[in-house]
């Protein structure tokens, strides 16, 4: 019993990973979609969707594992959920439909001046945010489940707690977008990034407080778990490390140092991630369905590790190789428009 | 608007609808990617332009098709879990980590490598860039590996046990993979890719050669094409038939709906080649018939006996019309395609293959024929298989989730839209570019993108870099 409890958790750690991994990565890219309306010249937006053309395949391959994965490795979690956010779920779908092929389509129309495609990226992204908060939001609200099938309406996502995750998710994307600019790119362009950065942070640090006021009144458990002793001594530095964290970021946006802010907006992710951990351990379906009654037999989840084992680190290699190779400033090419 | 529908018709409806959308672009993706590797590896071996001049034209094209390809599969792959719950919860341990796999060692293999071959050519020089080229090409068979597996094993579930939850666990890894259908599978659907990617290459060669018959690259584009249609549609017509027989031991009820035997014949079946199914009676109207001969295909003997529907429980009966009808259509244009090669081969022989306009008509008019042939193919062998989800034990019915009609009618509605409205631009910018010949000095996708544009060297890239830092 003892090593099934240990799989079940390893797995959740990885799904928890690939999920994560997804979030930083086309967080940032479906920020840049986000900030696509602040930046109407069209100079800009092609050093925009060039700085991430590259990549983001690989980055949106990321919630491919984290949907596979977690149909692998926690399927009842998977079928509770995905009826549960059926709407937030379709709707990310769809803008993800509209973002996506818009990094080809945009160089394909022949009309320039109004390009749809821009909108369909700017859209898309903010749709594909939005609904991420809000699915979000609604898992951490609870759901409910009766006899291993999701037994709420069609509408139960949607609450103010659900609408308040969705932008705020939305806020931290931006915020991932602007400081991913402020290292990928020069001149008048980084400078504008430089001011929203500042705007953004103050967004995102507003919705990680009112979140983390707002998720202990949802349910008691969640209060329980962060303010009663000794798990205090165990949640209380999560707070002190965004403090922490935050000071840094605030410093390296003042002094200008274009590659600290988009590493340090990546900690404060991790942290409220951690933080959102911290709360849902060890619910995958808070307060119905825990880590191990929504896991996959031992085999199947034996069968899954050794191929994780061995491929997630050389997935993170190539990436690294791919980021590599496209490293450094995205230059506006003159001549060639 | 799907009014007088369930909830669980609306889903199969949004199945079939987000899958066949889907199901064009890897089809074509698997193909091209290994014809772009073809085409690199020629280049680096042979040093001739018009090589890298026909990879490029074809790398722009495949850049469009494989970014279609991977938002409609987003798509998929959430599609399990929202309206086939049922399905996810009991099938999630057998084939959730076939997909897993999938993801792992083929998804993020081409994705890694995606970026590198679009637009890095000119970064990391012309043999690590063959070799990114490779890795895609290699993902895409990967993935078709993985994920022919799991649709097999819904049709030929092997290697299984059901748990108390009624969920099913795997006792055998490699029979749940290699299960009894999947070696079939795979072969006649990687061919159907390089048969559809052929065929679309022909088709664009032929167009140019009826403009301009000069033009190195439509020459050479042309003949490469033509000749994988030689090989490959008389290849894929063995396999099919090898798949067919695979059908035959393990889902005949599938093959009855294929060949409209509704009765059984104890000495000797015909081979219906066409008629009008009739569901309700159970017969099929207006049948035009060759004695014999369906018995002498699937078993090899004029009298041998074959069973009909009518040994099978009529709740256990495939929608037949659609079943029939599909297969017919597949095997119509796989015949046609076949004859397509074999006149390329005679012309070829003659020394006509560049001037002999009705090949290079016929060649415009089949340039679709893969697509239509494979959407075909999988309507056959999915609509075949029903009642079932998982073949005889588990029912389409049993498999959907707990939603109401009007919520599994909105979402399709939403995909129909934004389908047509997306996709078929994708497929005009293609036309578009495909209407250009391919011209020497071709450019790629990069030098359309004026900030990666021509002329950036890893020196100046490492220049920049200093400059930034």
């Amino acid at each position: 019993m003892i090593a099934a409890i240990d799989l079940a958790t390893v797995w959740a750690f990885i799904i928890a990973f690939a999920v994560f991994v997804y979030v930083v990565m086309d967080g940032f890219d479906l920020g840049l979609g986000i900030l696509f309306p602040l930046f109407p010249a069209k100079e800009d937006r092609d050093v925009i969707m060039n700085s991430v053309a590259p990549v983001w395949d690989g980055n949106e391959t990321w919630l491919v594992l984290g949907g596979g994965g977690l149909m692998a490795a926690f399927p009842l979690a998977y079928a509770v959920l995905m009826p549960a956010l059926y709407t937030p779920v379709i709707a990310m779908l769809i803008g993800l439909v509209f973002r996506g092929v818009a990094f080809e389509f945009r160089w394909r129309t022949t009309r320039l001046q109004q390009n749809r495609w821009d909108i369909a990226f700017a859209g898309g992204s903010a749709l594909a945010a939005l609904a991420q908060g809000i699915a979000l939001g609604a898992i951490l609200q609870g759901v409910h489940v009766e006899d291993r099938h999701y037994a709420g309406g069609w509408w139960d996502w949607l609450t103010p707690f659900s609408l308040l995750t969705g932008v705020s998710v939305a806020a931290g994307y931006a915020l991932l977008g602007a400081t991913w600019l402020v290292l990928k790119t020069e001149g008048e362009l980084r400078d504008k990034a430089y001011r929203l950065s500042w705007l953004l942070l103050f967004a995102m640090l507003g919705a990680i407080g009112v979140v983390s006021i707002a998720t202990p009144f949802l349910d008691i458990h969640y209060a329980q778990r962060w303010f009663t002793w000794p798990n205090v001594i165990l949640t209380a530095p999560v707070p002190i490390a965004v403090a922490a964290v935050t000071i840094l970021l605030l410093r390296s946006l003042a002094e200008r140092k274009d590659q600290q802010p988009f590493v340090l907006t990546l900690l404060l992710f991790a942290l409220s991630y951690a933080g959102l951990g911290v709360s849902m351990y060890p619910f995958i379906v808070p307060q119905s369905i825990t880590i191990w009654q929504a896991a996959s037999p031992a085999n199947s989840q034996i069968f899954m590790l050794v191929g994780v084992a061995v491929l997630i680190p050389l997935i993170l290699g190539y990436t690294a190789w791919a980021y590599w190779v496209f490293r450094g400033k995205v230059k506006a090419g003159s001549g060639y428009h | 608007m799907f009014d007088g529908f369930g909830a669980v018709e609306l889903a199969r409806a949004q199945f079939a609808f987000t899958m066949s959308f889907h199901i064009v672009f890897p089809a074509f993706s698997i193909g091209l990617a290994s014809y772009l590797a073809v085409l690199e590896a020629l280049w680096l071996w042979t040093g001739r332009a018009v090589f890298l001049d026909l990879f490029k034209y074809w790398l722009k094209i495949f850049a469009i098709a494989f970014g279609m390809g991977v938002v409609s599969g987003i798509v998929m792959s959430y599609q399990f879990g929202t309206n086939w719950s049922a399905f996810a919860d009991k099938t999630g341990p057998v084939i959730g980590p076939l997909m897993a796999y999938e993801v792992l060692t083929a998804f993020f293999l081409e994705a890694g490598f995606l970026g590198v071959m679009l637009f890095g050519l000119e970064r990391v020089g012309p043999r690590l860039h063959f070799t990114a080229t490779l890795m895609v090409a290699v993902g895409t068979l990967i993935s078709a590996f993985w994920i022919l597996s799991a649709n097999s094993w819904m049709q030929t579930p092997a290697g299984y046990a059901v748990n108390a939850d009624g969920q099913f666990v795997a006792v055998d890894w490699l029979k749940v993979i290699f299960n009894p259908s999947f070696p079939y599978r795979l072969v006649h659907m990687v061919l159907a890719a390089y048969l559809t990617t052929a065929f679309v290459v022909g088709g664009v060669g032929a167009f140019h050669l009826l403009r301009d018959r000069q033009v190195a690259g439509t020459r050479v584009m042309f003949s490469m094409a033509m000749w994988m249609a030689a090989l490959v549609a008389p290849l894929q017509i063995l396999a099919g038939d090898a798949h067919g027989l695979n059908t035959l031991e393990h889902q005949p009820a599938k093959v009855m709906a294929m060949e409209g035997h509704y009765q059984s014949h104890p000495d000797g079946a015909p081979l219906i080649l066409f008629g009008l199914p009739n569901q309700a009676a159970g017969r099929v109207d207006g049948a035009i018939e060759i004695p014999k001969l369906s018995s002498l295909i699937l078993k090899h003997k004029l009298d041998a006996p074959l069973a009909g529907l009518d040994t099978v429980p009529r709740a256990d009966w495939p929608p037949v019309p659609i079943t029939f009808w599909s297969f017919r259509i597949m095997v119509g244009l796989g015949f046609l395609m076949m004859a397509t090669g074999l006149l390329s081969l005679w012309a070829r022989w003659r020394g006509t293959l560049f001037h002999w306009r009705f090949l290079h008509r016929l060649a415009v008019a089949m340039a679709p024929a893969g697509f239509v042939a494979v959407l075909a193919g999988w309507i056959t062998t999915e609509t075949g298989r029903q009642p079932f989800t998982v073949y005889g034990v588990l029912r389409t019915l049993e498999s959907a989730s707990p939603l109401a009609a009007p919520a599994v009618g909105s979402s399709l509605l939403a995909f129909v839209i934004v389908y047509f409205a997306v996709f078929s631009v994708g497929v005009v910018y293609i036309l578009r570019l495909m209407a250009q010949p391919p011209h020497p000095g071709e450019r790629g996708p990069a030098s359309d993108m004026p900030a990666r544009a021509a002329g950036i060297t890893p020196a100046a890239a490492i220049a920049a870099e200093g400059s930034a830092s």
